[in-house]
């Protein structure tokens, strides 16, 4: 018997792991993948308030999440591409032609 | 549920007695059809295969696979050694994975305890076994690109690309079949197609999903990287594509997951559309036990020996060629025998 | 206490592979870091009973989505990274900023999540029967939008990865 606070505070700790990524990387693919990783752990806690609430939209809801993740991946990873075709780097300090 | 009337000791007992026996079979299974295949391909070259080692050369897989121990283990400096010892076995574990889910017979009683012939049946042991399919790339993809060499990394992406392309139209296929019977879980489906039609036509989904079958069955063939499909690890392409650099056992790792891949293959095109384990049952206890399993064989043997048919006989397809296929023939197709089988189904009842 | 063990035992492991996916350089070892936060997620969603999204979990996300990220990161040969100079000392912020920030939230939603309310293995099945009929019926125009979305994002990528010649 797992109580319904164990799988918040995991999905919190995988939040909270995916912000850390998204702040401290230097390289633009490993920034992308903590976003995955942030919403990895928001989907865990819907699937868990589904279950301890018996309300199946939690799980359905889920399923969007997926999709539209999977979509942003496809269109962010075309932008990474072309982003490297011109810039030649991943390090998104060096992509910095705009800066004063 | 086959679990339902067994206290949970002879549950674990009786499932690790099956997943070794299964394990057993399947590796055995593996080995001889490489010497089915060497044998079969020879005779359709109008040469003999293997005959020295044993009679018909039946102790063939057994001395490749000493010679395989016996080969130096090179391992290339320049590789990133934690992925290239990975890649292996990651193909390897997945391939022997999908047996468990598969049913291979009916119902058996053996001293005393009434057990399913299957280590386990999942309710949606058919998505599972997609899952295995699609973490499978993976095994290809970081074989490549941890060889750190051209032609391995070319070779993997060129399979890689073409295994996540020939997924999307083998799911697609089988949801004809889902629709039919209603449930992710094979045993459900091998039971939905019981009983014959007119008396002798049996209720096989190939008769009710033709296309479907078809599609699965050129999906598999690419999934498997077997000729017509096998452009990126073709002897004369690409020197050896993603497993250019490797040697010895783990090249035999390699060689292993692509026959299980096979293996599991035929299973799942027997469970799916030939009825699975259905065929006159008759005799005594033992017999009536054993007859569906036999029966179940036959037809993995079939499919395996018509694998190694089309290998024989078709040129393989250049990788354009390949790739169109997929997209601009078999995902339309395939989505065309979903609405017309949702269709049907919607109009019957 | 099964439960409990295997729910330890699968969050050790997604925690586990998260810090490593932050504290690796390469990004292929991040990479498969994900690989593995996402296999343990859905075993933990198989705990919870939601045994259709767990399957989806594995067939599109580790086995899509990931895929994708792998591909992008041997095409673009992608290097370890390197430190900067603001790279350290977002370091230097970052890690205990997050961490006082993580151990706030995680002290108020254990205080204020109702009751112990424990749920057994498996105690509402998401089969996908079920998830299919409300897919259907109650979330139709959702489903819909998110087929239209799927469309714009694959003309959006082979739009933009196309080369200019």
């Amino acid at each position: 018997m797992v109580p319904l606070s164990y799988y918040l505070l995991l999905s919190g700790i995988l939040f909270a792991c995916g912000v850390l990524g998204f702040l401290i990387k230097r390289n633009i693919i490993t920034i992308f993948m903590s976003i995955e990783l942030m919403l990895n752990g928001v989907n865990l806690s819907f699937v868990a308030f589904a279950t301890y609430w018996k309300a199946l939209s939690g799980q359905v809801f889920v399923f969007f999440v997926m999709v539209v993740a999977a979509a942003e991946t496809a269109v962010g990873l075309a932008i990474i591409i072309s982003v490297f075709r011109t810039r030649e780097t991943l390090n998104p300090d060096r992509v910095n032609l705009l800066k004063l | 549920m086959p679990t339902g009337n067994l206290d949970t000791t002879t549950f674990v007992i009786a499932s690790i007695i099956k997943i070794v026996l299964f394990l057993l079979v399947l590796l055995t299974t593996v080995a001889y059809t490489t010497w089915l295949e060497r044998k079969l391909v020879g005779h359709i070259q109008n040469r003999w295969g293997p005959k020295r080692v044993g009679p018909f050369g039946l102790l063939q897989p057994l001395a490749d696979g000493l010679k395989f121990i016996f080969k130096e283990d090179l391992t290339p400096p320049y590789v990133h050694k934690y992925l290239y010892l990975l890649a292996p076995f990651l193909s390897l574990t997945l391939s022997l994975i999908a047996i468990s889910l598969i049913p291979i017979g009916g119902w058996i009683t053996v001293a005393g305890v009434h057990t399913a012939v299957q280590i386990t049946d999942v309710n949606i042991a058919l998505l599972i076994i997609l899952g295995i399919t699609s973490i499978g790339v993976y095994g290809v993809a970081l074989a490549g690109w941890s060889s750190n060499s051209k032609y391995s990394l070319l070779g993997s992406l060129r399979a890689s690309a073409q295994m996540i392309s020939y997924e999307v139209a083998l799911g697609l296929s089988l949801i004809g079949v889902l629709i039919l019977a209603g449930s992710f879980s094979l045993r459900e489906i091998v039971d939905s197609q019981a009983g014959t039609w007119f008396g002798f036509i049996p209720k096989w989904n190939i008769f009710l999903q033709p296309v479907a079958f078809l599609i699965y069955l050129t999906a598999a063939f690419a999934e498997t990287n077997r000729i017509p499909f096998d452009l990126p690890e073709a002897e004369s392409e690409l020197v050896a594509g993603y497993h250019t650099e490797y040697s010895s056992m783990k090249f035999a790792m390699f060689f292993m997951a692509e026959y299980a891949n096979m293996v599991t293959v035929a299973c799942l095109a027997s469970v799916l559309f030939l009825g699975g384990w259905t065929g006159p049952v008759f005799g005594p206890a033992w017999l009536q036990g054993l007859l569906p399993v036999i029966w179940f064989l036959i037809r993995v043997a079939f499919f395996l020996f018509f694998y190694i048919w089309v290998r024989g006989t078709l040129p393989r397809f250049r990788y354009d060629q390949l790739m169109g296929l997929a997209w601009k023939f078999l995902l339309p197709l395939a989505v065309a025998n979903i609405v017309v089988t949702g269709l049907i189904v919607a109009l019957r009842s | 206490m099964l439960h409990l063990t295997l729910f330890t035992i699968f969050g050790v492991v997604c925690v586990a592979g998260a810090v490593n996916l932050v504290a690796q350089r390469h990004p292929i070892n991040s990479a498969l870091s994900l690989i593995v936060v996402m296999g343990s997620l859905a075993v933990e969603f198989l705990l919870l009973g939601a045994e259709f999204v767990a399957a989806v979990q594995v067939i599109i996300y580790a086995g899509a989505v990931m895929v994708l990220f792998v591909f992008v990161i041997m095409l673009l040969n992608a290097g370890e990274e390197e430190h900067t100079r603001g790279s350290r000392v977002a370091l230097l912020f970052g890690v205990p900023g997050m961490l006082i920030g993580s151990v706030l939230v995680a002290w108020e939603l254990v205080r204020s999540t109702p009751g112990t309310e424990a749920a057994g293995v498996g105690a509402l099945y998401g089969s996908a029967k079920t998830i299919g009929r409300l897919l259907f019926n109650q979330f139709l125009l959702p489903f819909e939008i998110t087929s239209v979305l799927i469309l714009i994002a694959i003309m959006g990528a082979v739009v933009l990865a196309r080369r200019e010649s």
